[in-house]
């Protein structure tokens, strides 16, 4: 139940765009359409998934005080160790599909470059470990994220695509307007702070 | 001009990276909820971005180009984290109130957008000056964001109350009450919209583009976006 509730907290309360502006560049960037909004949305679940369970690890392992792999206290090269390997695993996961699910790479492969360095995998990561999760819990909360952020970015190019018809005073349109839609969304989001 | 000069004036005016390039949005709209908030962000990006900047310049000829960008993000990444243990340090409530967003500096499009555009191709001095100006204009833009924020979403700046209860002017002000929204996160996309349309307004007259974001979904290797190869492909997916 306690599981539930940390998703459904992740996804639609503390929604990682629209209420702590993590990964607004692809957020803003990639949301013109439905079709590749959804494709990056899936790429960041997969990408948030398999980094937040990897830096767990090392956290666990290496970094921590008296960790099994090295005892002396590391913690301080946290931000630098997690930005590397989030950087090489992109990388590795992007070449691994080329090679083994080339469907799946057609798929997603665009979007594995663009998400190398966005700040919700780099943040979400380091925000498991700051609040102090158990490994079960990181996953959670990191799918649970992924997920808001695909809600997210996947309503707002619907907007997006509808307003493309609207008539829209010449300054506004462009930029101005995908922010007022995203302020007015995240408006929205605040009603389900009453769900938790 | 004297070369150095023209550096920091186009840093501050010229390619300002939030107004002008629209670059590194994720700090710009979740810190600035207050003055103070927006220009301790500024400036602490823009130590980062002046040591990273003379560093990078420094090493330039040694980095090897196939690996230059993680050579540059993890010569940022130290940089934060001195930063981020100095800021714990001695500004303890600054460090409370930027949070995560300080370990986040490394992902901001504008220090690895300078490395890669400016500083890895150009003298020490000069990538020095690039990066006060970038750094500069980055904190002034945060300033006015915050600033404005703060006035309208609690009656206050810098932490003194204008309008509402216990306004220091007193009579009339004292009835106001603060939109307390714009100090929320939507408020947030609100003002920078406006500002934008402000800009975009005066763009249009002149006859210029309106503003566009230069990121096309990389936090970090973007630099300004300078990937056409990688914008042609997204493009390409989006007309299917």
């Amino acid at each position: 139940m306690n599981l539930l509730l940390l998703a459904l907290s992740a996804a639609l309360v503390n929604n990682v765009v629209l209420s702590q502006f993590l990964g607004l560049c692809p957020f803003l960037g990639v949301s013109k359409k439905v079709g590749t909004a959804a494709g990056m949305g899936a790429a960041v679940t997969f990408v948030l998934t398999l980094a937040s369970m990897i830096t767990y690890g090392i956290q666990v392992g290496i970094l921590n005080e008296g960790a099994p792999l090295c005892r002396a206290d590391l913690t301080f090269l946290q931000t630098i160790v997690f930005i590397l390997v989030i950087a090489a695993l992109v990388q590795f996961v992007e070449m691994v599909l080329k090679k083994l699910m080339p469907a799946l790479y057609q798929a997603l492969g665009v979007y594995l470059p663009l998400i190398t360095t966005n700040c919700a995998v780099l943040g979400v990561a380091i925000l498991n470990i700051q609040k102090s999760y158990s490994f079960l819990e990181s996953i959670i909360n990191s799918v649970g994220t992924a997920l808001g952020f695909t809600i997210a970015i996947v309503v707002l190019a619907g907007l997006r695509e509808k307003m493309e018809h609207n008539d829209i005073p010449e300054a506004f349109k462009g930029m101005p307007i995908v922010l007022i839609t995203s302020g007015l969304m995240a408006i929205a989001f605040f009603g389900f702070s009453g769900l938790i | 001009m004297n070369a150095y000069l023209e550096r920091i004036y186009n840093g501050i005016i010229k390619e300002n990276p939030t107004f002008v390039s629209m670059l590194g949005m994720c700090p710009t709209l979740a810190v600035t909820t207050s003055l103070i908030n927006g220009a301790g962000m500024g400036l602490t990006t823009t130590v980062v971005l002046i040591m990273s900047n003379l560093m990078i310049s420094l090493l330039r000829k040694i980095i090897p180009d196939r690996v230059r960008v993680p050579a540059f993000i993890v010569v940022v990444a130290s940089f934060v984290t001195i930063v981020q243990f100095i800021l714990e340090a001695y500004l303890p409530s600054l460090n409370d109130s930027l949070g995560i967003y300080i370990p986040l500096i490394v992902v901001n499009c504008i220090i690895l957008g300078r490395a890669e555009s400016y500083a890895s191709k150009n003298p020490v001095g000069l990538s020095a000056c690039d990066g006060i100006g970038m750094g500069l204009g980055f904190t002034i833009a945060l300033s006015i964001l915050g600033a404005f924020r703060e006035i309208l979403g609690a009656g206050s700046i810098a932490g003194i109350v204008i309008y509402g209860e216990g306004s220091v002017l007193g009579g009339i002000f004292e009835s106001g009450t603060p939109i307390s929204i714009m100090i929320l996160a939507p408020g947030a996309f609100f003002v920078l919209a406006m500002l934008v349309a402000i800009q975009n307004k005066v763009r249009l007259r002149q006859g210029k583009q309106r503003m566009e974001v230069k990121c096309c979904g990389n936090c970090g290797a973007c630099g300004g976006c300078n990937d056409e190869a990688l914008k042609a492909e997204v493009a390409k997916k989006e007309e299917e």
